[in-house]
């Protein structure tokens, strides 16, 4: 058998320990989605139209009728912050899509037949998801300083708003990875997804302070993620802005948002394979 | 170890369904063994349950000397597969693929280099490395395919239905491949086809599938002479399971393999 003789070495014997495996697999994963979004840019291109729109036009004629009291600040300056978190939830609500694209072509089977675990794989998605949303934190900060928002420009600031954009989008296309694996169908998802973002959006403090609102839509605002995302915001971004709990609290809530529906997703995940 | 794959007793029903009923089988190390049956005898999931994307209703099997349920991970990492569906992401480049393939099996990072390049070289793509796999013809895409299942140099290798969707010259080109990849790395290929063709010209073992059981086994020249002299194995198949090849397969069987066959196109 002189084919035997010229047996390659198998797969590499020396694997690096179990946490530093999962950092690489769930790198490897996110890497793999941010390339894409280099070759291709037009999806986040068109996704900044949308705050745009909200800051330009919502926002100036909201500002001129004065019938949301915020307080010290401007009406403009309160809705800022909102307008991110709301274009990076609507971009991060519809990445489940892309996975039920990938199950459909068989690229979700090379993954899940990879001995990446499960938990790493959905981690990496989930961060892919989150750092896409930079790009709408980039066009908001841009079209904020044209139309003359007080913003923060201390690197902390700037950290902290750039970290709470990251967790809120990446539990948000955790929770939309979730929904994919329920519903299974890109048509069916395609619905849901729509019926999800507006209460989502509705029922926070995005566009008007939560104390306008009836108590019992309050309630959902308090276990709304977008709430302690616009909230911290609203004091990460904007001078003198307000947050009503302490951003360690938002920047927690988020965290462990993430954690939590990545350790669900993980379950659900190789269920869409089979 | 003896047998790269062992199967006693599998069995996944689904529902109403028992698409593999209480299968049992053998491949030795090294062996090219095809799974042959219509679309709908249960091939695809017998391959879903030995790579660990589906856990078996009842039944053992092993890969590689690990068990596929108790021992997925090890499994998993003696593995290579290339799905029936396109596994290749025509949204990144062939070496951007190849990449992850490498990564997410932790080969080193200046080996993983050195074994991209062979094995772009090795497929034909040397001069199409660098573009956008959603310009690659069909071909082209399995032959990538094969590669990343085979970065990690596994030591079984799935292909599930290797051809489908491909014109006869790219057929040939990817058999050609995989004839000489195996030669390369004497790795055992599980392959599913409902090409007799591909059986015949690739198989040195050919198990033939209805209705989720194995109802012949042997080399394709065994089976053709059980059935008789001068038996062509379209003739082998009909007389084992009854129907035509073309015959079989549901809504969903059809509008995936056309899909993959348009998307591959």
């Amino acid at each position: 058998m002189t084919s035997l003789e010229r047996v390659a070495p198998r797969a590499a014997s020396a694997e690096p320990a179990a946490p530093v495996r999962f950092l690489l697999d769930a790198w490897t994963v996110a890497q793999a989605e941010l390339r894409k979004l280099v070759h291709d840019p037009t999806e986040v291109a068109t996704r900044a139209v949308q705050p745009i729109l909200w800051l330009v036009v919502f926002g100036q004629v909201m500002a001129q009728s004065r019938v949301i009291a915020t307080g010290n600040l401007s009406y403009m300056d309160f809705l800022t912050p909102g307008v991110l978190a709301q274009s990076a939830l609507f971009s991060a609500i519809f990445f489940g899509i892309a996975v039920i694209w990938e199950r459909d072509l068989g690229v979700l089977h090379k993954y899940l037949v990879s001995p990446a675990s499960r938990a790493s794989l959905v981690a990496g998605k989930a961060l892919a998801g989150g750092l896409r949303a930079l790009v709408q934190t980039f066009v908001v900060y841009v079209v904020a300083v044209l139309i003359g928002i007080h913003l923060r420009w201390e690197a902390p600031a700037l950290a902290g708003a750039a970290l709470v954009v990251v967790l809120g989008a990446a539990g948000f296309a955790t929770f939309s990875l979730i929904v994919a694996c329920l519903v299974r169908t890109r048509e069916r998802f395609m619905g849901i997804g729509q019926i999800l973002t507006m209460p989502l959006f509705f029922a926070s403090s995005a566009i008007y302070p939560i104390s306008m609102m009836p108590a019992w839509l309050q309630v959902f605002a308090h276990l709304n993620p977008l709430t302690y995302q616009v909230d911290a915001l609203r004091a990460l971004m904007i001078q003198g802005g307000p947050s009503t709990y302490p951003i360690t609290l938002d920047i927690g809530v988020l965290a462990l948002t993430v954690v939590v529906l990545v350790a669900i997703a993980a379950r659900l995940y190789p269920r869409l394979a089979q | 170890m003896a047998h790269a794959i062992e199967c006693s007793a599998l069995t996944r029903r689904f529902e109403t369904v028992t698409a593999v009923d209480s299968l049992s089988l053998e491949v030795p190390s090294g062996e090219m063994f095809g799974l042959l049956g219509p679309n709908g005898a249960g091939k695809t999931t017998t391959i879903k349950m030995l790579i660990t994307l589906l856990e078996p209703t009842s039944g053992h099997a092993t890969v590689a000397g690990h068990d596929i349920v108790r021992d997925a991970r090890a499994v998993r990492r003696s593995i290579g597969y290339v799905p029936q569906l396109l596994s290749s992401d025509g949204t990144l480049t062939a070496r951007e693929n190849l990449d992850i393939s490498g990564r997410l099996y932790h080969v080193p990072r200046g080996e993983r280099r050195d074994r991209i390049d062979e094995s772009l070289e090795f497929m034909g793509l040397s001069d199409v490395g660098d573009r956008l796999v959603r310009t690659f013809s069909g071909g082209m895409i399995r032959r990538l395919e094969i590669a990343q299942a085979m970065l990690h140099r596994p030591a079984v290798l799935f292909l599930d239905e290797p051809t489908v969707g491909l014109d006869p010259v790219a057929r040939r080109a990817v058999w050609e491949h995989v004839r000489r990849l195996r030669e390369r790395d004497a790795t055992t290929v599980m392959l599913t086809t409902h090409y007799m063709e591909e059986a015949a010209e690739l198989c040195e073992r050919v198990g033939i599938m209805h209705l989720g059981n194995l109802v012949a086994l042997g080399t394709p020249a065994d089976l053709e002479a059980q059935v008789g002299p001068g038996a062509t194995l379209d003739a082998v198949f009909t007389h084992f399971t009854g129907t035509g090849l073309e015959d079989g397969g549901s809504f969903r069987d059809v509008a995936r393999t056309r899909r993959t066959a348009r998307r591959l196109g």
